[in-house]
């Protein structure tokens, strides 16, 4: 039994050791890549699946016109054809034309929110985290009773207060009212560990300045980590949207993924038989979602190379 | 120490009661939106004219609710109001009281909420145990790679895609609603089983997607533990594998597990809401949907704030049964 524990626990090649014996020095950075991308596979289904979504959003804008995305711009509810290769939903878009113009839309929001809560929680955590004392307590304690209560209800009640159309801008800041809390609680714990290192310790006994030792002892060790952290914020900033936006709460003249959700939910289009209306976005959406989760799980896994998935 | 643990854990959990209300109360106060004004006159325009009395109306509607008076007392008899459970009546629904709308959706949630998180939390934490376990049957393995793929999917769109796979490509289950329409509620066999029949999609939607989440935070935790000095020491001893397995490792690497479900309560509970609305079912998400429709905002508070209050009441009862489950917790003060 021993045995089995030891290969589970980490018997596998450390992959710290960066250099790979080979020969030639020309063509050795891609090597690794792609040796590494061998073993780390979540981190490349994670970048393979982003990529195909970005060709589609890049080629399309090229070769689609997204003014298709329109109200009334095609006829309505016509299956897939040549002309249509998506189909048209009932108020009469393309619904090729509305995924290529959607899904940056969506991303935008995700992106944005996530930025904005991970630099926000970096920040929090940081100073939390290494100053301690009554900061930390009170910033520690709004994280962790901000996170037990359900977001999405918070947000519900944020968006429905500044009603009156919400624009895709507008949509991201109020996601990312709440999306520091997880990054500041997890980032916090990080810079708790990392600062007891000897490292930090001898900064400190240096004489090194507080914001000195953070941005230039902690901050390089914890950029893996952060990355990790910004994809998940990211993933989980556009499940926010995406919700508020099928609560009929987004922005009601975009044609982000979740509005195209919201149309689909309002006109009951699977109960219709409507197959070609929500094929492409669910795609769509299960394609960013497990984009995200791949990516994060494998950021992680150079993050904390202890947590490697090694079976 | 145990009292001072539990009456801690009381303080925090009345802070978020007043947290939702001071909320509920001035977020919609910040936008210097006025609810009954917006749908009386909305309503007005929906039947072509504006009432010329519409300034008195909201008047007398203000007076009622106290709207007149300065926001300070505002806050507190809002905060009386509240603590009593008074939210006030729907706005689109006029003489239906808020609560009663509330209490009617409640049992439906609770119901389809309770069991499937119970269950993909056994199903996830002992799946994932076993997963990390070498002395697991090897087809297990097989199932890792569709229970990462699940975990990422929101509710929702699991919902979504089971909803065309078994209730219109195959018609198996009952699509829509909570029961069939038209159906009497009553403790009758038939009626069980129309109910139950109906929330299997969405109970579905949700356990699929949330035991794989727990399975695999379980099997790294069980990872962790069996790296632990104890186990190695255990099985020198050794002792029966299956006793390693239940009381050495399944036992600690459950009480992080524990821990995350009462963090977790919040977002499975927004997820829930999506599910609710995809699939017509009557709880407190799809009557959340209803009130977000019709701008019913009395309706959109009194939901928001008795979810958080029943979730902070959850979260509290995990965390006073957890000392029970981890003895080393009511010596630990918050770090």
């Amino acid at each position: 039994m021993t045995r089995g524990l030891e290969k589970v626990t980490g018997a596998a090649p450390a992959f710290t050791d960066p250099l790979p014996p080979t020969p030639s020095r020309k063509g050795r950075g891609r090597h690794f890549i792609v040796r590494y991308l061998r073993r780390n596979l979540s981190l490349a289904v994670g970048i393979i699946l982003l990529s195909l979504l970005a060709l589609f959003i890049v080629i399309g804008n090229l070769t689609v016109d997204t003014e298709l995305a329109r109200p009334l711009s095609v006829r309505a509810l016509q299956p897939p054809s040549w002309d249509h290769p998506f189909g048209t939903d009932r108020q009469g878009r393309d619904l090729l034309a509305a995924m290529v113009a959607g899904t940056p839309l969506t991303l935008k929001i995700g992106f944005i929110a996530g930025f904005l809560g991970v630099g926000i929680g970096t920040l929090l955590a940081f100073v939390a985290g290494y100053y301690r004392g009554m900061t930390d307590t009170v910033i520690r304690g709004i994280a962790d009773i901000g996170l037990t209560v359900p977001g999405l209800l918070v947000l519900i009640v944020i968006a429905v207060s500044v009603r009156g159309g919400l624009t895709v801008n507008e949509m991201a800041i109020i996601v990312a009212s709440l999306a520091w809390l997880n990054p500041t609680r997890t980032i916090r714990a990080q810079v708790l560990t990392l600062r007891e290192r000897g490292y930090v310790e001898v900064a400190r006994l240096n004489g090194m300045s507080g914001p000195d030792i953070i941005l230039r002892e902690m901050m390089p060790n914890l950029l893996p980590y952060l990355a990790a952290t910004l994809v998940s914020s990211v993933s989980a900033a556009i499940l926010a949207s995406i919700g508020l936006e099928v609560l009929g709460l987004g922005p009601l003249e975009s044609p982000t993924l979740g509005m195209t959700l919201y149309w689909i939910n309002f006109n009951a289009a699977i109960l219709n038989g409507w197959w070609w209306w929500w094929v492409a976005p669910i795609v769509i959406i299960l394609m960013v979602f497990l984009g995200l989760f791949f990516l994060t799980v494998g950021l992680d896994e150079i993050a904390n190379p202890r947590l490697r998935q090694s079976v | 120490m145990q009292l001072a643990y539990i009456a801690r854990r009381f303080g925090v959990f009345l802070l978020i009661v007043w947290l939702a209300a001071t909320l509920n109360f001035f977020l919609p106060k910040l936008s210097g939106q006025d609810p009954v004004r917006t749908k009386l006159l909305q309503s007005a325009q929906l039947g072509g004219y504006v009432h010329a009395g519409l300034e008195d109306m909201v008047k007398e509607y203000d007076r009622r609710f106290g709207l007149d008076r300065p926001l300070w007392r505002q806050y507190l008899t809002y905060l009386g109001a509240t603590a009593r459970l008074d939210f006030n009546y729907s706005i689109a629904n006029y003489p239906r009281t808020v609560g009663e709308m509330i209490a009617e959706a409640v049992p439906w949630t609770v119901g389809l909420l309770g069991t499937t998180t119970l269950l993909s939390f056994a199903i996830g934490t002992l799946l994932g145990a076993l997963l990390a376990w070498p002395g697991a049957p090897r087809w297990m393995r097989w199932l890792m790679p569709p229970l990462w793929a699940l975990h990422a999917i929101p509710f929702f769109l699991l919902g979504l895609i089971l909803m065309y796979l078994l209730a219109f490509q195959v018609q198996l289950l009952p699509i829509f609603g909570g029961y069939t329409a038209g159906a009497i509620p009553s403790l009758s066999f038939g009626f069980l089983w129309d109910v139950v029949s109906h929330a299997l999609l969405p109970a579905m939607s949700i356990v699929l997607v949330a035991t794989g989440g727990w399975a695999l935070a379980m099997r790294g935790m069980m990872v962790t533990t069996m790296g632990e000095d104890y186990v190695t020491f255990a099985d020198a001893k050794g002792l029966k594998s299956a006793t390693i397995f239940l009381r050495y490792c399944l036992r600690n690497a459950i009480l992080p597990q524990t821990t995350a479900l009462a963090l977790a309560l919040g977002q499975i509970l927004s997820g829930a809401v999506l599910v609710e609305v995809i699939f017509g079912y009557p709880g407190i998400g799809a009557l959340l949907f209803q009130a977000i429709q019709e701008n019913d905002f009395f309706l959109i508070q009194g939901i928001v704030f008795t979810v958080i209050v029943a979730l902070g009441l959850a979260t509290l009862i995990l965390d006073v049964v957890y000392p029970w489950l981890d003895p080393r917790i009511s010596y630990r003060r918050a770090d």
